[in-house]
């Protein structure tokens, strides 16, 4: 008897603990990997999925998903022009340790009802969380200014994506969207991530990859050129000079 | 057309690569200019990483002049011993100049450096052959044909050699300096070096106008495979797709510029080139001025 309570309470607490487990995602993506090719010209991928769940759906506020897509992080360093003696140079310089090459955030309603700011946070959802900042030299006290400018620059090229709204959501169970890929791609995994929501609340979440590779002559050239860098230098030069014999042959042909 | 580059890792229209490789092939080919200067800066534009657009501009060049090289062979306007002479130079004016560029760089602030190099040289330069040649074509409409200077410093300098094309008699001194001045430079800059070779001999050297445009065709060729090599090697740079693109429109662009060229004047065809130059120096030095819209720029961490 004793025992048997015992196990209740344990049961009833992963229960409290893992309220998350009671939902699930099952998804299905488009295509799970992106080919990059001579004609490659973005690509659109759609994101469908369902919510597996044993339970009847919750009563309280409804399930809204949010899906993130990110690409290869690297460092890299935000400039900023100031006048001085009159032209406009590189002045101020601050270190970003980390900024994905592209992210997507799609979302079933605004950012901030579906989504708390302490869950942004501790899970990195947003545009701006997504990227790490920490070293900005002392002189600089507008940091943040930097950070921004970089969300912009690369927005403007749909580098960066903030859709909200953009999920549509059926009985609460299925949902899907898509994410536009642009043309100027980097290669490697693309992280996607998938959250069900709650009153702004994570209940679940999901994650995959979408692997995006050069194929073919893109590929071989790429190869090439970082294993044997001689090689392909020569090649180029000869295709170069060949090139411009043939163009010069070419027109002595149509002269006489 | 849409065509993704392995290299560049961005995806451009290609018919607007052949349409920018023909028109600049046609400046290439009328002045005897690589046109890198007006190809490396139209690059940026279209959204070409500077690093890739350098080195793969430098490999664009090799083509358009090769093709370049062997009309002016044909007509017999290229002075070979001339050529090597100011190659020499080149050689060790370039490997000279990716010492300074790397030194630069560690430096910081090496975009600004380039920027005002172009403004300088192309303003120094082009404004110089502009009055020249207006002053030129004012005394040959007087009726009185423009006097060579056929005497100056230069000629008191020892090492004389003949140079038969050129019809000259000078020492071996000055075509080296200019070799290695326009190797520095062509480095520096991500440029052929042509437009400022091109007035160094008609003016420092006293070349003849036609033979001055397949010398430095000639002499560029090398100095500009000499970079793509050390591009391709050092920086993985060179995107062979975006140069085969450039280099279609501009071998044939090279190709109709330098008939135009042959039947233009001498004086023309500079004054033309001065206007190209100070157009391009012009457009460069409002970039400093003014304010630019977007006073931020992303880099790679650690370098460029």
């Amino acid at each position: 008897m004793r025992r048997w309570a015992i196990h209740l309470a344990a049961g009833l607490a992963l229960l409290w603990a893992h309220p998350a487990q009671t939902e699930e995602v099952v998804l299905g993506l488009s295509a799970d990997k992106v080919s990059i090719t001579t004609s490659f010209e973005g690509s659109e991928i759609l994101i469908f999925g369902a919510v597996k769940r044993e339970t009847p759906i919750p009563e309280g506020p409804p399930l809204e998903v949010i899906v993130t897509v990110a690409g290869p992080s690297a460092p890299l360093i935000v400039r900023r022009k100031e006048k001085r003696f009159g032209i406009w140079v590189n002045v101020d310089a601050v270190e970003v340790d980390r900024a994905p090459s592209f992210y997507a955030v799609v979302t079933s309603g605004p950012l901030r009802t579906v989504l708390r700011d302490i869950e942004d946070l501790r899970h990195k959802i947003s545009v701006p969380r997504a990227i790490r900042s920490v070293g900005a030299p002392q002189s600089i006290s507008d940091a943040t200014l930097f950070t921004d400018a970089l969300i912009r620059i690369r927005s403007r090229s749909d580098l960066y994506q903030l859709r909200e709204s953009a999920v549509s959501v059926d009985e609460q169970t299925l949902f899907r969207t898509s994410v536009q890929l642009p043309a100027a791609l980097t290669e490697g995994d693309y992280a996607t991530r998938i959250f069900l929501t709650r009153g702004g609340q994570i209940v679940s979440q999901y994650q995959t990859t979408i692997d995006v590779q050069k194929v073919g002559l893109e590929r071989w050239l790429f190869e090439l050129s970082r294993g044997q860098p001689l090689i392909y230098g020569l090649m180029s030069l000869a295709i170069a000079i060949a090139a411009g014999w043939l163009a010069s042959a070419a027109f002595r042909m149509l002269r006489t | 057309m849409q065509i993704y580059l392995p290299i560049a890792e961005v995806s451009v229209n290609a018919f607007l690569l052949l349409g920018l490789g023909g028109i600049v092939g046609v400046l290439s080919g009328m002045f005897g200019v690589g046109g890198g200067f007006l190809m490396t800066p139209l690059l940026f534009f279209i959204g070409i990483p500077p690093a890739v657009a350098v080195a793969t501009e430098a490999n664009q060049i090799v083509a358009s002049s090769f093709s370049g090289v062997l009309a002016h062979f044909k007509r017999k306007t290229v002075d070979l011993r001339m050529g090597v002479v100011l190659l020499i130079g080149g050689l060790v004016g370039a490997a000279l100049g990716v010492v300074v560029f790397n030194y630069l760089r560690a430096q910081g602030q090496v975009d600004l450096l380039v920027r005002l190099c172009y403004v300088v040289f192309l303003g120094v330069i082009g404004g110089l052959m502009f009055i020249e040649s207006l002053n030129a074509i004012r005394k040959t409409r007087g009726g009185k044909p423009a006097p060579r200077k056929k005497h100056n410093w230069i000629h008191g300098l020892p090492f004389k050699m003949r140079f038969r094309v050129s019809g000259l008699y000078i020492s071996v001194i000055p075509p080296l300096l200019v070799g290695v001045s326009v190797g520095i430079l062509a480095a520096i800059m991500g440029v052929g070096g042509g437009f400022i070779m091109v007035p160094a001999m008609i003016y420092l050297l006293g070349m003849p106008t036609k033979v001055v445009v397949g010398t430095s065709l000639f002499q560029i060729i090398f100095v500009t495979a000499f970079t793509t090599l050390l591009h391709a090697t050092t920086n993985y740079t060179v995107d062979i797709v975006l140069a085969v693109l450039l280099l279609v429109g501009g071998v044939i662009g090279a190709q109709i510029g330098t008939r135009i060229g042959v039947k233009m004047k001498a004086e023309q065809l500079r004054i033309l080139l001065a206007m190209l130059v100070l157009a391009v120096c012009g457009k460069l030095a409002l970039d400093l001025l003014l304010m630019p819209t977007e006073l931020y720029a992303i880099g790679t961490a650690g370098g460029h």
